[in-house]
């Protein structure tokens, strides 16, 4: 996978965690999802379609997402409680958002969908044509992956391609 | 959160009233919390683009607070709507996509600013305070009472 197209991701979601959770996040894990996505806590999934195609998952700890939840509260909340899945979409939809806005001003064009809960414990395999790559993130509140697989459509992106005007 | 200074209608002095307008209900309680961190008061909630139509009708708020991407109907169109109905609308949209296209989009429909997500609390008060601004509605009310002397 192109680490030029994932690096606007995890940018993403290092500023989403920083600006949310107001705490600092690090990078202690990558790997390569093989056998389909097991779902590790509470994930929120969001697609996109354009010149690179894909979706990330976004999965946090109950414990992470709830503190994300407490902050905005002033006041200690349930990771039970119904808000907390909601936010997990939420912050899903921040950090492909952002994402997508630098990818776009780089050129690259796509739409993105709303983020829907993961509900299964075990989600399908990305396409024959993604790779997908698992990051955990570790902050205070607990782990965060970021699960994200993209196909690269090099034949859309040359047919629009800007053309140069000398 | 931190407390700001208090915008209010420079017409009668009272508070802004808000349209908070998004999908994501930690969205809508997010944004709620700000505003009322400007000492701002929450006019009306909508989930989707046709409710947020409905209530801008119903609460004629101050200032609308608007997500792009909604179920139903999307908040640039909505606030295409909104602005046709009532061309004095002062729409933000708030949203976590910041195309070039979409921002262009969305002001070319007639919202007035344009905020990315996650939203600072010290940049969403400067920019509903310069929307204000247009027609002197709003100012901090330490700068209304200097104005006035």
């Amino acid at each position: 996978m192109r680490m030029d197209l994932i690096q606007p991701f995890i940018g993403s979601l290092d500023a989403v965690l920083a600006e949310m959770m107001k705490t600092p996040a690090r990078i202690v894990d990558l790997t390569m999802e093989e056998d389909g996505y097991r779902r590790k806590g509470l994930a929120a999934m969001v697609d996109f379609k354009g010149q690179i195609e894909g979706r990330i998952i976004l999965d946090m700890d109950p414990q992470a997402a709830a503190k994300v939840v407490s902050y905005l509260a002033g006041e200690d909340v349930d990771p039970g409680e119904t808000i907390v899945p909601e936010t997990v979409c939420e912050l899903a939809n921040m950090v492909i958002g952002n994402a997508v806005t630098q990818l776009n001003d780089r050129g690259f064009e796509f739409r993105v969908y709303p983020p829907a809960l993961v509900t299964a414990d075990q989600c399908e395999k990305a396409g024959h044509d993604s790779e997908a790559t698992i990051l955990c993130f570790e902050t205070p509140g607990g782990n965060v992956y970021l699960n994200i697989a993209m196909h690269y459509h090099a034949r859309r992106a040359r047919e629009h391609s800007p053309i140069s005007v000398c | 959160m931190r407390q700001f200074e208090p915008l209010t209608r420079k017409k009668d002095n009272q508070p802004v009233r808000y349209l908070i307008v998004d999908d994501s209900v930690f969205a809508r309680k997010s944004l709620a919390k700000m505003v009322e961190s400007f000492g701002g008061q929450l006019a009306g909630e909508a989930g989707d683009g046709l409710t947020a139509i409905t209530e801008y009708a119903r609460t004629t708020p101050d200032i609308v607070l608007m997500d792009i991407t909604m179920p139903q109907m999307e908040g640039i169109e909505a606030v295409g709507r909104i602005v046709q109905d009532h061309p004095d609308a002062r729409v933000v949209m708030v949203s976590s996509v910041g195309y070039q296209d979409n921002i262009l989009a969305a002001l070319q429909k007639g919202a007035r600013h344009f905020v990315q997500k996650p939203v600072k609390p010290d940049a969403l008060y400067e920019i509903i305070r310069y929307v204000l601004s247009d027609e002197s509605a709003a100012t901090p009310v330490g700068a209304a009472g200097e104005s006035a002397r």
